[in-house]
């Protein structure tokens, strides 16, 4: 944040009047894009805690009205959701340890400038930016490994992110030579020098990699949705798709207790809110880490 | 690109350049041959072997299963499909009138895409620059990046939410007198619900480039552009856009390589048949159809031609690029 903060043309000697008006209308502008940004937030917690009444007469907009838990309680209580909600901490922590392993290993193998194939290594990576397989050739392949319904159709086909990888490699490239070389000198291994030297000097860049992996997969959904045939293997991301999809045709409002039509009203709401809550809670804390992970990529890239 | 720093010494050269690793034998006249690379670095290559193994068997091998467009595929069979058929799948899209719809729903959602989401953070991050109170940028920083960590089905929820008959869309409508529209179901409404979603998910995010940018113009450009008599418009005219100029070509020739793919996962998410005739698209056609349908030939046939349509865009942008502004890919 702060490189991006550092940038202030050096002030006027007296500010024009017609730039007084500008920054005033800059604010407003910028006001009403914080406040754009906001409201969708703000009214799908309120819809969440409100009741069934309000919400179908239309009234609920950015405060709850006729506070209600009830929806909260048979989303908590249902232990589909639990199951699914495990299914997706375990799936974020096995993919992004496998994709940390493999980008680490070949960000540091094309940072060796001296390597004879180094632009092949690259272009082979890199194309797959421009031109991929596609929807259905992947679906083949992986149902023909015999993927179907395991975690690992979901862990190993996204493991490296080119993007990533470049940052990766612009990140090694950046490191101290001389460091390497001592090691070598000392009679380290390329192993041995990879994994006490290299590694340990590179602890930000690796929390930033981990983090952009491990947001991207808790998000991901559409793998776990075309490869996964069971509720319980579910990530919670498909049991809020499921959820949509039925309060959009509203079988869950068929039938007509009170307990299914609160339900019915707002469970959509409560289940965006409990999923999208873990990443809202950190959001703050890792918010500076992706930018300076996209701006080390940008750097380079 | 593959000669090494350490072994193109010549032997009488007076200084030497600064070495890389040097744990590789003196110099010999045979040094860049490929046993030589091995041989040295066979350490370095072992550590490439599981992301190539990645590489090959998970981005190019689909690749190659693109022949089942021009062969007849049976599911569990072969992967590479059983018999040639040529261009018959091809002859089958082209003259289907539904792949055409979704072909020109795919220019316009993606086109729309391009217009208004390319320049919004532009606009936003030159605004962001003029902020003279640091803890106001940083809180207009903070919060508008936020969406663009929510999961596509959190951001498909939330908006299936605001744009529902009881939604807040609806009551802001009924407020100024107006009926409420089952958005939703209406076809003429799906794609300014998609752009504006989109739109609401990307533009904060988008600026961190642009700022990051700004921060390397020289600033002696801007005191010489004031001694020139230029106001802050032409300053931002003259200084400021041609200082971030590499930056937008190089994020819009990224933009156009995702062009023909425009946000499948979410207009998969969003749509339902009543608006299927706007915001089906080529990607979703053919999850229909393949996935779906069990259409798998026809599929990849098409989604070969949205690749190499793909492709082709991304290629001719960088190059119109590389001649009029100087600024490529690669």
């Amino acid at each position: 944040m702060s490189i991006v903060a550092k940038t202030s043309r050096p002030s006027r000697i007296r500010p024009t009047r017609g730039y007084r008006v500008f920054q005033a209308v800059n604010g407003v502008v910028l006001t009403g894009v914080v406040v754009v940004t906001l409201l969708p937030f703000v009214n799908i917690i309120a819809r969440s805690f409100s009741s069934e009444g309000p919400i179908r007469a239309g009234e609920v907009s950015l405060w709850p009205k006729g506070f209600n838990l009830t929806t909260y309680k048979r989303v908590l209580t249902d232990s589909l959701f639990w199951t699914n909600y495990r299914n997706t901490v375990i799936y974020t922590v096995v993919a992004t340890a496998i994709a940390m392993v493999l980008t680490t290993c070949y960000a540091y193998v094309l940072s060796k400038k001296h390597l004879k194939g180094r632009t092949a290594l690259i272009g082979i990576a890199v194309f797959t930016m421009f031109f991929n397989g596609g929807l259905i050739p992947n679906y083949v392949l992986v149902n023909a490994l015999g993927m179907r319904n395991t975690i690992w159709a979901i862990v190993v086909p996204n493991a490296i992110s080119v993007f990533n990888l470049l940052v990766m490699k612009a990140f090694f490239e950046s490191l101290p030579q001389e460091l390497e070389e001592a090691a070598a000198v000392d009679g380290m291994n390329t192993y041995r020098t990879f994994l006490w030297i290299v590694l340990p000097l590179s602890k930000a860049v690796l929390a930033t990699m981990v983090l952009f992996y491990s947001v991207s997969f808790w998000n991901s959904w559409f793998s776990a949705f075309l490869y996964m045939d069971k509720q319980n293997l579910f990530p919670v991301t498909v049991y809020l798709r499921n959820m949509i999809v039925s309060a959009t045709t509203g079988s869950d409002v068929s039938s007509s207790s009170d307990f299914a039509l609160q339900v019915g009203a707002n469970i959509r709401a409560v289940t965006v809110v409990l999923t999208a809550l873990p990443i809202m809670l950190v959001y703050p804390f890792i918010q500076r880490y992706f930018v300076s992970g996209v701006m080390l990529g940008a750097v380079k890239g | 690109m593959s000669t090494s720093r350490t072994l193109d010494l010549p032997p009488d050269t007076i200084e030497p350049r600064p070495a890389g690793p040097s744990t590789a034998p003196p110099p010999r006249p045979r040094r860049r041959t490929w046993r030589y690379a091995l041989r040295r670095d066979w350490q370095l290559y072992s550590l490439a072997i599981l992301p190539l193994a990645f590489f090959l068997i998970f981005r190019y091998l689909p690749m190659l299963g693109n022949v089942i467009a021009f062969r007849r595929y049976q599911p569990g069979g072969n992967l590479f499909g059983e018999t040639w058929v040529g261009l018959r799948y091809f002859e089958l899209f082209w003259n289907d009138p539904t792949f055409w719809r979704v072909f020109t729903n795919t220019l316009i959602i993606g086109g729309l895409t391009l217009l208004l989401c390319f320049p919004a953070p532009i606009i936003l991050a030159l605004l962001l620059n003029e902020v003279r109170t640091r803890w106001m940028k940083r809180t207009v920083q903070t919060i508008s990046y936020m969406p663009h960590f929510l999961s596509i089905v959190v951001v498909a929820g939330i908006v299936l939410d605001m744009v529902a008959v009881d939604g807040v869309v609806n009551q802001a409508l009924r407020a100024v007198g107006h009926d409420a529209i089952a958005f939703i179901q209406e076809p003429g409404w799906f794609r300014t619900i998609y752009v504006s979603s989109e739109m609401w998910q990307t533009v904060g995010w988008g600026t961190i480039l642009y700022l990051a940018a700004l921060t390397t113009i020289d600033q002696d450009l801007y005191e010489a552009a004031r001694v020139d008599g230029a106001n802050r418009w032409r300053q931002t005219w003259h200084v400021t856009l041609p200082g971030i100029r590499p930056t937008m070509v190089t994020l819009l020739i990224l933009n156009i390589g995702t062009f023909m793919a425009v946000g499948f996962e979410k207009i998969l998410l969003l749509y339902n048949p009543l608006t299927y005739p706007t915001a089906d698209v080529i990607s979703t056609y053919l999850y229909r159809v393949g996935v779906t349908g069990g259409s798998f030939s026809y599929a990849a046939a098409i989604g070969l031609f949205e690749a190499v349509i793909g492709l082709t865009l991304v290629l001719s942008a960088n190059a119109i690029s590389r001649r009029t502004v100087g600024a490529s890919l690669w």
